[in-house]
């Protein structure tokens, strides 16, 4: 009788056990749902081979698996995959990469996709696909202007965000004349759009304006006009290696010695590595991440650095780190990945990352977070590899972006 | 100010200078091809890779080595022209029976590898390389603003391609080469060594293009793809020039250099451009080319 009690008492037992136990599978095969394919998929589309590939390329790819491992994903319940692409810088390449991905490799989110050209295109393709889109590499301000879309989130900067931020700290150091030399595409064509209207609003004048095609090698004849113009600022608005170029080649030309200043509108890490502190100092521009802020930021360099070849990051690939932390917070959070909801839901709570601290995204998609105006040490200033930046001036979070009201997207009502 | 074509005559000086400068560095590529296409029968697409190549030693005798500027200017071009002896043969000689297509290709294949390689290597944005000290700075001529290093390299490029052109059409090596060309069994005959000539010019050839890429180490980035963008607007000169033609291609070097400085100042935006549209006009009323005999 009494094994007979026991033998009841334990099947009772385990018949509980075994409910709650199906339960369990139940919710969790429920959460599954939700999780299309059961992986949240992450690409990186970016430029792999070309004239931006150190500012993004394999880095990127790097910065979002960092991220996945500090969310520490597989204890919050996802398993999550990285794949990445090149999109060659044209626009046609990225969107079909871009298509693909989405219908039939399940990919439920694409990061980074430096050129604006691209950028653009791909916008158009995940909002048709509602899918999500993390811009942190291309500039052009329409991504969340004119092009804005429920879909996409732009991180990191923007043409508007360098023009402000460069542009009135020279007008108002008495760089009141200008002449631009300007990558002839919409990249360059925007860059030098919001940069022209900062310094008219400041009192300054545009002298003249010369356009030259993306990737030019030699930059000396534009130079002799732009000498020619007596413009006290010469305005680069373009990339990567047309930027480092024509650095180089006005130092030739005896521009900052004739007693004229060169203004670099976007200038990263890699282009002043790749110029060396004896040409580029002295030059003064906007970024929104420096490796050498603070503990959290040096610290993840570190990390970083060890992991891709002693390369240091730059602010793109911080912004592709901030951005996949934030996007995996959300769709933990939600248990889904649908993406216009993950978008959503990512606009919806605040940021908070060890790079960019806290930090909010805007109803058009901007995330929002201080800018800072730095400027090239001299040789003699640097201690270190990398150490190259001073800060002139912090340009805070509510006055670093174009206002809300200001840029034309749709979605503010 | 007195003005030409509506812009004042001392700024399109400037233009025509700094024209001649970058047609110094188109001459001396479309050299380095013609010579190799009109002794070889090759197409070399690995020339833009043998110039980042030369750009590349430069830098590693400075940084590795601590050669300086002088140096690198003999160095480079004897190692990279070795590389180009290795190529020529244990690659391009077993190709010479067949079509051109397959030089073609192997060496374009050759470019897309060694650039991948360095890419990997060094990444895309570059290496800085500083000016020799004896060369900064600049005179100013008036009109312009010349710096002393532009100036060095006018007249380093004439120097070397008169003298090849001095080499190839008045030496007797020249005549050994040219006769090699036109029938190499019967040179052979002679007791000349063909096969072992028509390696040291393919070395050579690629030397000049090291050359160049060390004249441009201290005034263009150094970086992977610094050749791929330059080496289109070079085929389209030896094209213009008429193929194999060695005066062609140093004059129209010079001259297009000129044609797309001043295309700077008057439509930037058709600056990459208008050696194509010259290109095409050329090849439609003279196909040769303007230097080319047929």
């Amino acid at each position: 009788m009494k094994w007979q009690m026991k033998t009841l008492a334990l099947a009772a037992a385990m018949a509980v056990a075994g409910s709650a136990f199906a339960q369990a599978k139940k919710d969790e095969k429920k959460e599954e749902d939700k999780i299309s394919g059961g992986v949240v998929k992450i690409g990186v589309l970016n430029d792999q081979s070309s004239l931006y590939a150190d500012l993004g390329g394999q880095g990127s790819v790097l910065a979002v698996k960092m991220a996945i491992a500090d969310f520490n994903a597989a204890k919050n319940g996802l398993k999550v995959e990285v794949i990445f692409a090149d999109h060659q810088n044209k626009p046609d390449v990225g969107s079909q990469i871009a298509s693909k991905w989405i219908d039939s490799e399940g990919v439920d989110m694409i990061i980074d996709t430096p050129n604006s050209g691209v950028a653009l295109a791909v916008n158009q393709v995940v909002r048709d696909k509602k899918k999500v889109f993390i811009n942190s590499g291309a500039a052009s301000s329409d991504l969340t202007g004119a092009k804005c879309s429920p879909n996409t989130i732009h991180w990191t900067y923007d043409t508007w965000m360098l023009a402000n931020g460069t542009g009135s700290a020279i007008v108002k150091n008495g760089g009141d004349t200008w002449f631009f030399l300007t990558a002839d595409y919409a990249f360059g064509h925007a860059l030098e759009r919001d940069t022209e209207a900062v310094v008219l609003k400041n009192g300054g004048k545009v002298l003249g304006k010369v356009r030259h095609p993306l990737n030019t090698q030699d930059f000396s004849s534009f130079l002799l006009q732009a000498q020619s113009s007596k413009a006290k600022i010469v305005g680069l608005a373009n990339a990567g290696g047309d930027t480092s170029n024509s650095i180089k080649q006005a130092a030739e030309f005896g521009i900052v010695k004739g007693g004229q200043n060169l203004a670099g509108l976007l200038v990263f890490l890699t282009d002043v590595h790749a110029l060396g502190l004896e040409k580029a100092q002295g030059l003064i521009f906007t970024e929104t991440f420096y490796w050498d802020q603070n503990d959290a930021s040096r610290a993840f360099t570190k990390r970083f650095a060890a992991a891709n070849g002693g390369k240091y990051p730059t602010m793109v690939h911080a912004g592709v780190y901030a951005g996949t932390l934030h996007y995996l917070k959300a769709v933990a959070a939600l248990k889904s990945d649908d993406g216009t909801d993950v978008v959503a839901q990512m606009k919806k709570t605040p940021t908070d990352d060890p790079l960019f601290g806290k930090g909010t995204i805007r109803a058009d998609g901007r995330k929002i977070h201080p800018a800072y105006l730095f400027e090239v040490k001299k040789p003699s200033e640097s201690k270190g590899p990398y150490d190259y930046y001073k800060l002139k001036a912090t340009i805070p979070a509510d006055q670093a972006f174009r206002p809300l009201k200001d840029g034309g997207c749709e979605l503010v009502k | 100010m007195d003005q030409i074509f509506g812009i004042p005559i001392n700024a399109f000086m400037g233009q025509l200078l700094i024209g001649l400068i970058n047609g110094s560095f188109y001459a001396l590529l479309s050299l380095g091809l013609a010579v190799i296409f009109g002794l070889l029968n090759i197409i070399n697409f690995t020339h833009g890779a043998q110039y980042m190549m030369g750009a590349f030693g430069a830098y590693f005798l400075l940084n590795k080595l601590g050669l300086n500027y002088w140096w690198a200017l003999f160095v480079v071009p004897i190692l990279v022209g070795a590389t180009g002896v290795v190529i020529e043969r244990f690659m391009l000689s077993k190709l010479y029976k067949l079509d051109h297509l397959y030089g073609l290709l192997l060496t374009f294949g050759l470019a897309l590898i060694i650039e991948g390689i360095f890419r990997n290597e060094f990444g895309s944005a570059g290496l800085p390389y500083s000016m020799p000290s004896q060369l900064e700075g600049g005179h100013n001529l008036g009109f312009m603003f010349l710096p002393n290093y532009r100036g060095w390299v006018i007249g380093a490029s004439l120097v070397v391609c008169i003298g090849t052109w001095l080499l190839i059409e008045k030496t007797k090596l020249g005549a050994y080469l040219r006769a090699a060309t036109e029938n190499p069994k019967m040179v052979e005959a002679f007791g000349v060594n063909v096969p072992r000539m028509i390696t040291l010019t393919y070395g050579f050839g690629v030397a000049l293009a090291a050359l160049a890429g060390v004249f441009a180490a201290p005034i263009y980035q150094v970086s992977p793809q610094m050749g791929s963008s330059l080496i289109i607007v070079v085929f389209a000169v030896v094209v213009i020039g008429g193929m194999g033609s060695i005066l062609g291609a140093v004059i129209t070097g010079f001259g297009l250099g000129i044609i797309e400085g001043l295309t700077k100042v008057f439509y930037p935006e058709a600056s990459n451009t208008v050696i194509f549209v010259i290109m095409a006009i050329v090849l439609m009323i003279r196909p040769q080319g303007l230097f080319g005999q047929r």
